[in-house]
């Protein structure tokens, strides 16, 4: 049995030549500290990084169906030739918040999400580095995106494409306020990320449990490493980006001014410098994730981690070589075309490594085909079909053909559906029993992935041909004359691709059905429930709140395997033969719990400095009082933040420690 | 086992409050690092920006007939010797010698000021002479990169400053030195974002 103990006031400390620890009086603090663990202020305050990662995934999934929503509105109006179900102006900021939703407010976040929740499990830690910061991140994610989509409602949203090309996003082209709220929105949730990625690199690098060398790193916690490496270098790119095009709109700077000279490439460069590792930083954790599942549902080990790590790895770098692949039609040269047509054909080498590890990790495997598993397997090959024509764009002919047309939409839903949402869902289904103790039921699971797949081909399968038939981008409506007749006619597979997104649609909902059915009467889940290889798996359904009752002590990568196997002689040679089960394994945890466990006070400061953002950034676009008032919000939360010990005083407690009394017991698991 | 405790500050502290890192660094100097690594890449931006457009300035006062080299190479050099004083600091810390630490650390906001005063100066005389942030591309991508610059050694004074505060009440929450070290380390990136841009704007010729 562990014990949480409330926090020593006895500062662990002292004298000759260690480092002084000094506690401040909580007489700096004007509040007490939000100390409870139960009811909405222990969820609105916490640090705990898997409630966070809960927060995370549940404000990712609203933002899904928001984007979702988005995408049907633009389906609906291409379903017929002529439609006006929206107006021109209304479909151009559907297909730009479409967009931004789904990057930035969807699979970002979801990553973010997943990230938080099982790299410290995974690691075998009790939290991250920094649970404040974490909190930070979380509620910047939130009220940007909240901020973000307010522009609904306060005149129009943005309306330039996710990429918002200048000069087209300058205020002459676009006077609502749509493009300020987007690139302020962006600001905030760039902050998010880059937070973030501070934390859970240094989450990973230094917590990880003794023993856990880097190449004992699960796939998944690698996978993520690498993403938020590539965030920590492409989020300040972008971020100047935003800078300038604010400047330019909202305090009259010229940068994008063509008139004085601009040059319009500037902003692609800056752009896309962030954009391409952007890619990456979609895909990369659903990567992580079906590397995860696959060898657990196989029965076999990933064939050739390495392999996976440093091709993981040499796409985080290449992926910095690329970015002018999407400015082909752009005019840079014939040089630079050649240049960036190679380093894009490069690329494709360790993405093939991985589907290629992926298929001979299944090849001989003892297969269960799970929802989860069906899932990672549909991502390889989804992804691979959209691999297949991103191999086309790099050859930079080609691409000057396709560029604006439906073949590249087409193209980045194949890698990004395909990719990074059937990677989201495998995890769904994997790691539900992990978060929840239910299992989610695997009948309707077969329906939402079978529908979803059926869906995305419907969806996008056709696109390539409307595509390489001409049909433009970000096109309102087609006239019926112009549709074409046959079989390549213009109506028809507009008609099947809104059809498939409906499809599509339908296998979201019953994966809402899921979780609804699995949380009124799901099945409880048992502690193992997919015999599974990380060490996420050793501690109860959902976690407690410490993690681990010990740190495991890693001697090998798939520990928790080899935890509950071991290779025994029989007469016919060596076999892995189960010695533990997983209940021993837990058993074994709770008898050896560590008697004092320290964990992080929950806090005020993180909600309270993200919410300064968002008034700041209304304040630039309605009235300077409220940017000051924000910048006051932020400066002294910011005081507030770096005065407050990590962990809350006695007096902050209700009701105060007895006597004196150094530990007391707060909760006992 | 035995005690094992998980807090902000350090991650995570064996009996004696010894750090216990995987990679014996710790979790704050490694953070202030990678956002270091972050922040050259802002500046990246920035500076490119600012030599794409430095010449496009039609009509209008461009950097020939502008920069004051005099004025800019002592605020500069000022900059540099805040560096030094920031040594100190650091040093004075690791001996655990507070009123020395508080003397250094205000003589690094100090030396900042002034640079900043500088600039302030600077800018002023620039829009006098016709120069503002709207006037062109070169102005605007001007004001912006040494803009953000001065801003970040503005947030730099104020974190010496509030350091002074709380080290002179002992009210550092964590290891004292360390936090000496890490706004050290904010503050020499600054100044050799400095050095760069000192470079490239003022002593190159457009």
């Amino acid at each position: 049995m562990a014990i949480i103990e409330r926090p020593s006031t006895v500062p662990a400390l002292v004298g000759g030549d260690l480092p002084q620890f000094v506690t401040p009086a909580s007489a700096y603090g004007v509040f007490r500290r939000p100390v409870t663990t139960t009811g909405w202020r222990s969820w609105l305050f916490t640090v705990d990084h898997k409630r966070l990662g809960l927060m995370y995934g549940a404000a990712a999934m609203f933002f899904f169906l928001v984007g979702g929503i988005e995408a049907l509105l633009i389906r609906t109006q291409l379903a017929a030739p002529d439609n006006t179900v929206l107006s021109a102006s209304l479909y151009n900021q559907m297909f730009t918040m479409h967009a931004t939703t789904m990057i930035f407010l969807f699979v970002m976040p979801m990553a973010a999400g997943w990230a938080n929740y099982f790299v410290p499990l995974q690691i075998g830690a009790r939290d991250v580095a920094f649970p404040r910061l974490n909190a930070f991140g979380f509620w910047c994610f939130l009220f940007g995106g909240i901020f973000l989509n307010t522009s609904w409602f306060l005149g129009g949203a943005a309306d330039g494409g996710w990429f918002m090309y200048q000069p087209n996003a300058n205020a002459l082209f676009s006077p609502t306020h749509g493009v300020d709220f987007w690139s302020l929105g962006l600001q905030i949730t760039g902050i998010a990320s880059l937070t973030g990625a501070l934390n859970l690199i240094v989450t990973i690098l230094n917590m990880r449990a003794p023993g856990m060398s880097l190449m004992k790193m699960p796939i998944f916690t690698w996978m993520i490493l690498v993403v938020q490496f590539l965030l920590v270098f492409a989020i300040p790119v972008i971020t100047v980006a935003l800078f300038l095009l604010m400047f330019q709109r909202n305090f009259g700077a010229q940068f994008f001014n063509v008139d004085a000279g601009a040059d319009p490439l500037l902003w692609q460069h800056l752009f896309w410098i962030f954009g391409h590792p952007e890619v990456y930083i979609l895909v990369l954790p659903s990567f992580g994730i079906v590397s995860e599942v696959l060898p657990v549902f196989s029965r076999k080990p990933l064939f050739g981690y390495k392999f996976v790590v440093f091709s993981g790895a040499a796409i985080g770098f290449v992926g910095w070589g690329v970015w002018a692949h999407h400015m082909f039609a752009s005019g840079l040269g014939p040089v630079s075309v050649a240049v960036f047509s190679v380093s894009t054909m490069l690329i494709a080498i360790p993405t093939g490594v991985k589907i290629v590890n992926w298929t001979l990790t299944m090849w001989g495997g003892k297969l269960r085909f799970t929802t989860a598993m069906m899932f990672a397997i549909g991502l390889i090959v989804e992804f691979t079909i959209g691999g297949l024509s991103g191999v086309t764009h790099s050859v930079s002919p080609s691409d000057t053909q396709q560029t604006d047309t439906y073949y590249i939409v087409a193209h980045f839903h194949y890698v990004l559906f395909g990719g990074a949402v059937f990677g989201i869902f495998a995890g769904f289904y994997y790691w539900w029993p992990k978060m929840f103790g239910k299992m989610l039921n695997e009948t309707l699971g077969k329906w939402n992935f079978w529908l979803m797949v059926i869906g995305m081909n419907l969806t996008f399968g056709p696109m390539h041909i409307l595509g390489l038939q001409g049909q433009p981008r970000r096109m309102v409506v087609y006239p019926a004359k112009l549709t074409g007749e046959g079989f390549f006619n213009l109506r028809f597979w507009n008609t099947v691709a809104s059809v498939g997104s409906y499809t599509l649609a339908i296998g979201i909902f019953l994966f809402l059905v899921n979780v609804w059915h699995t949380t009124r009467k799901g099945a409880k889940a048992p502690l193992d429930p997919w015999d599974a290889r990380s060490l996420e798996w050793l501690t109860d359904s959902p976690p407690k709140v410490h993690n681990f009752d010990v740190i495991p002590h890693v001697h090998a990568l798939d520990e928790y395997f080899h935890l509950k196997y071991e290779e025994v002689d029989t007469d016919a040679g060596p076999r892995l033969v189960k010695v533990r089960t997983a209940e021993e394994l837990h058993a074994e945890q709770e008898a050896n719990a560590d008697k004092h466990i320290h964990m992080p006070s929950p806090s005020y400061w993180p909600m309270v400095l993200a919410i300064a953002l968002p008034i700041m950034a209304y304040g630039i676009i309605y009235s300077r009082v409220l940017t000051v008032i924000g910048g006051a919000i932020l400066l002294m939360s910011m005081f507030a933040w770096s005065l407050e010990p990590s962990v809350a005083d006695e007096s902050d407690y209700d009701p105060p420690a007895q006597g004196g009394e150094p530990t007391k017991e707060l909760v006992s698991v | 086992m035995s005690e094992a405790t998980l807090t902000e500050t350090p991650a995570a502290e064996d009996h004696g409050g010894h750090m216990v890192t995987s990679t014996g660094l710790s979790n704050n100097k490694l953070a202030m690092w990678l956002f270091l690594g972050s922040e050259c890449l802002l500046f990246g931006g920035l500076i490119s920006t600012y030599m794409l457009y430095r010449g496009r300035h039609t009509g209008t006062p461009g950097p020939a007939q502008l920069w004051d080299i005099p004025l800019t190479s002592v605020s500069s050099f000022v900059l540099l010797m805040s560096s030094l004083t920031m040594v100190l600091a650091v040093s004075a810390a690791k001996q655990r010698d507070d009123r020395l630490t508080c003397l250094w650390l205000s003589v690094t906001a100090l030396l900042g000021s002034t640079f900043v005063g500088a600039q302030v100066y600077e800018f002023t005389s620039f829009y006098h002479e016709g120069v503002g942030f709207t006037t062109s591309l070169f102005s605007s991508s001007f004001f912006t990169l040494t803009g953000f610059h001065g801003i970040h050694v503005t947030v730099g004074i104020i974190m010496l400053m509030s350091l002074v505060g709380i080290v002179s009440r002992s009210k550092v929450p964590g290891d004292k030195a360390e936090v000496v070290e890490l706004i050290g380390l904010y503050w020499h990136f600054v100044d050799i974002v400095w050095i760069v841009i000192f470079t490239l704007v003022y002593l190159i010729p457009a």
